[in-house]
């Protein structure tokens, strides 16, 4: 069939019927304190990357609750792993471990 | 030994009468048939789950008491000051007589049907946070079509914070009654997934913060900052949700089993006739008191004192705490 010029948007909306989880699900039995964020953004005030680039931690930690995965372990090189974002964090949530083990699982099913 | 009227046989009007009973006469007037009506329906109260009936059978105890004289079934539909007396008249128009009135004519629930858009009474997978309080009392989570619910998501702010119900205020115990009622779904539905919907999480009790945190870290609740603007049914008799995750930006929508609305306090219909009556009607129907801090339980008309939920929404133990420093201020001025 013949090909118009159009195509049709793809929605920003998040369809939460359509999300996987797995990838939450395993991070959290390693890190169970990824749960309890209340996203005050402490963590993105004290990053030093952020000061630098548009990462933002608490966004990320966000999205991938959300099961958001997409574009995130590229987002996530930009971490130097300083862990002042855990130092600050009011809840104790490890997020130094997190962004560690975030890698490794969004990586790993990449392939 | 003098004569007290007290209007309403909630906790506040059980409490203050149980109190004053040890030096006076009290007539407990009650309109309804049943006293303690807005507690016994409960399943288990925050922040420690402690028994609701069991609370209210402890209230209820009280009211042996030969000092005071219940009349369930008997609305007050006048207080009338005269001379150094007050004139109480019940809906037959029979007169009381007696030194002090105290008002405790509580709240009412938020007609949720009031917010259409979110499809309470139109849709059965639609419900209010005191259905949702039945169902855990009675272990019937189910969903509009009898199944184990498989997503249950809550609502804050259903009626409160709200221009368009003409409510400003915040209600204040529906944060932490959503956190208690999503940790109770999640006892009885392990496999669930449970979402709250909030603007903000308002901890402001004793042990709330703690256990937001416990339904975040032991109980794998959600928490989505976004108000759901529409609800409407799916062609399985689901509940499709529209929100905003706000802290990501970006729309979001979902299917849920059941949509628990969290219902705010409104002043009860009782409150706000006798508060107009009475001349000391405040902002959306509530009780006004003489001063916020130092004459709470007064009002600007003497001998008429008020306590517990018509001022405002409280909880149950503040609402105990109201009425007893109602009945040490009565006790005072009846001196």
């Amino acid at each position: 069939m013949r090909q118009f010029g159009f195509s049709i948007s793809q929605t920003r909306s998040i369809d939460l019927d359509q999300v996987d989880f797995s990838r939450l699900d395993e991070l959290k039995n390693i890190v169970p304190s990824f749960m309890v964020c209340m996203n005050c953004g402490a963590c993105t005030a004290t990053c030093s990357a952020q000061q630098f680039s548009d990462f933002n931690i608490r966004k990320i930690k966000t999205q991938y609750m959300q099961g958001q995965y997409d574009g995130l372990a590229k987002q996530l090189e930009k971490c130097m792993l300083c862990g002042k974002c855990t130092l600050v964090c009011p809840r104790e949530v490890n997020l130094r471990n997190s962004i560690v083990n975030m890698r490794r699982i969004l990586t790993k099913k990449n392939k | 030994m003098k004569k007290i009227a007290i209007i309403g046989a909630g906790p506040a009007g059980i409490e203050s009468a149980s109190i004053l009973a040890k030096d006076n006469e009290v007539l407990l007037f009650e309109k309804s048939t049943a006293v303690l009506s807005n507690i016994i329906d409960k399943a288990y109260l925050f922040p420690d789950f402690s028994s609701a009936s069991e609370i209210a059978d402890k209230l209820n105890s009280k009211l042996i008491n030969d000092n005071i004289t219940l009349m369930l079934n008997k609305e007050v539909v006048d207080i009338v000051k005269n001379d150094s007396e007050w004139k109480v008249v019940d809906k037959d128009g029979k007169n009381y007589f007696v030194s002090a009135v105290l008002i405790t004519t509580g709240y009412q629930i938020f007609d949720a049907r009031r917010k259409e858009e979110l499809g309470y009474g139109i849709y059965k997978g639609v419900v209010t946070s005191i259905d949702m309080e039945r169902m855990i009392r009675y272990n019937q989570v189910v969903n509009s079509i009898n199944e184990t619910p498989k997503r249950v998501v809550f609502l804050q702010c259903v009626g409160s914070r709200d221009e368009k119900s003409g409510n400003r205020y915040c209600s204040k115990l529906c944060c932490v009654t959503a956190v208690k009622q999503a940790i109770e779904v999640r006892k009885l539905l392990p496999e669930a997934e449970i979402y709250i919907f909030y603007m903000d999480l308002r901890m402001w009790g004793q042990h709330f913060e703690e256990l937001y945190r416990e339904s975040q870290e032991k109980y794998d609740i959600r928490f989505v900052r976004g108000r759901i603007s529409e609800a409407s049914s799916t062609f399985d008799r689901k509940i499709q949700i529209k929100a905003e995750d706000t802290l990501l930006g970006v729309p979001m929508k979902m299917t849920a089993d059941l949509l628990v609305l969290m219902v705010g306090m409104e002043a009860s219909c009782g409150t706000k006739d006798l508060g107009v009556k009475c001349g000391i009607g405040g902002e959306y129907g509530f009780v006004k008191t003489a001063t916020p801090h130092l004459c709470d339980n007064e009002t600007t008309e003497q001998g008429l004192f008020v306590a517990g939920s018509c001022k405002r929404p409280m909880t149950i133990n503040d609402v105990i705490n109201d009425a007893r420093s109602a009945a040490c201020v009565i006790s005072d001025y009846l001196k």
